[in-house]
């Protein structure tokens, strides 16, 4: 079956910074995302919450280039005071349109 | 003194708070999901909220004036003293005072209940509109230690010659605190106990009256296990806010009853004013705070507000705030 290279970008984040973080995601070009909650603790060990160990993992599948100024736009807004880590990984979809719009406005 | 402070351990909230804590120095498992944790908060507030408003239905204008004011006068105060204390005998830097005295300006809704069923039990009730001040004393706290927070924040960002980031978040944290769980559901629950009236309380009290304390102890327990999660982070806290968890609620709780006597409330009353004016709160302000001054230290305040302050005011505090009311009273 004929397939296409995209990136996956994965950032593990704080959950306060999740609707953020997602908005923010759309703006810079990526059609769809996927988030889900899990356990576990960072380097830092920071917890902003009554509940504590909650984070969230946000996924995206975009063209190179919008994955390169996700990862750009994270660190530059989020790595210094927040426990945040994001990551690229090559993947192979089907239909490849579906993973490519036009940005809403240029990026920030 | 030391009857009321050994009856008041001896009741459910303070056992139960015990048994979870216990439970987690002994490295149990056990923890409420955290569904039904939210489920029982869900219940607690809006129970809180409706029970307050059929109360506000037959409370009049005069009564609850003066109340009022004085707890707006408090919401402004607590978070001024907060920072400055934290500023300027603690030595923290701006974004860390405004951090803790965003949780310390803000309230702690289980502590306002825990003051309100302690009054009941030793019979003196608090007047039935509290849940209307409690409202009130939610929200300026956190925005006037936020914009303290903000602007200090901003100033350093300008010197730094980056530009002034933090107004748009305070903009979004204001709609937060605004919409937020807590707000929903009380001014929510009043609007509705307050608009439905003594008849439409019947007809919810049984499941709304009676499960109360049953669900307030249940709720407890797992407010013990989350305390007893944050026991760790005692040691990192230092002695400096160890005491400023205890120190802080007795200043700001006896601001709280003396204003409260002053605006005519009963002892019972004061004493729930001073509850909430000595609690801090940890839901509403640790993801305000955060958002708003990200440089600021999560672990501190909220380990203050949660392992130190709430069980001080569970198990102390609320007795010697009763005990403060009824010398001022005389």
């Amino acid at each position: 079956m004929l397939t296409y290279p995209f990136k996956l970008v994965t950032i593990i984040a704080e959950p306060v910074l999740e609707p953020r973080i997602t908005q923010e995601l759309r703006k810079l070009g990526a059609s769809g995302f996927t988030v889900v909650e899990g356990r576990g603790q960072a380097s830092r060990a920071l917890h902003a919450a009554e509940i504590q160990g909650i984070n969230v993992r946000i996924e995206t599948i975009v063209p190179p280039d919008v994955a390169d100024r996700i990862v750009e736009h994270v660190a530059k807004s989020y790595f210094a005071d927040y426990e945040v880590i994001a990551y690229l990984s090559d993947v192979q979809v089907v239909r490849g349109e579906k993973y490519t719009t036009t940005p809403k406005r240029p990026a920030p | 003194m030391f009857d009321i402070l050994k009856a008041n351990l001896l009741s459910p909230i303070p056992l139960a708070f015990a048994l979870g804590i216990f439970a987690r120095l002994v490295k149990s498992e056990f923890s409420l999901p955290k569904d039904i944790y939210s489920a029982l908060s869900i219940y607690l507030l809006f129970a809180l909220g409706i029970k307050g408003g059929v109360e506000l239905s037959h409370a009049t204008f005069e009564a609850i004036v003066a109340p009022a004011g004085v707890t707006l006068l408090l919401g402004c105060i607590t978070p001024i003293t907060a920072f400055a204390v934290m500023r300027y005998v603690g030595r923290f830097n701006a974004s860390d005072s405004a951090g803790a005295a965003a949780h310390y300006g803000s309230v702690s809704a289980v502590t306002f209940i825990a003051a309100q069923q302690f009054m009941q039990r030793v019979g003196a009730p608090a007047e039935g509109f509290m849940p209307t001040l409690l409202t009130l004393l939610e929200s300026p706290g956190i925005h006037i230690a936020l914009f303290i927070g903000a602007v200090q924040r901003n100033k350093a960002l300008a010197a730094a010659g980056g530009e002034a980031a933090a107004h748009d978040s305070l903009k979004a944290v204001l709609h937060e605190v605004l919409t937020g769980r807590t707000m929903i559901l009380l001014v929510g629950g009043l609007v509705v106990g307050c608009s439905m009236g003594e008849s439409g309380w019947k007809s919810v009290s049984p499941f709304f009256d009676s499960g109360f304390k049953g669900a307030l102890t249940l709720f407890l327990l797992e407010m013990g296990v989350v305390a007893g999660d944050r026991l760790g982070d005692l040691k990192k806290v230092g002695p400096f806010l160890f005491g400023f968890g205890v120190l802080m609620p007795l200043v700001h709780g006896t601001l709280g009853v003396t204003l409260g006597t002053w605006a005519g409330l009963s002892a019972g009353g004061a004493a729930v004013l001073g509850a909430m004016a000595a609690s801090a709160s940890y839901i509403a302000a640790p993801p305000a705070v955060r958002l708003t001054l990200p440089d600021a230290n999560p672990t501190d305040s909220l380990t203050a507000a949660l392992a130190i302050t709430f069980p001080f005011n569970i198990l102390a505090g609320i007795p010697i705030y009763y005990n403060l009311a009824q010398r001022f009273a005389v």
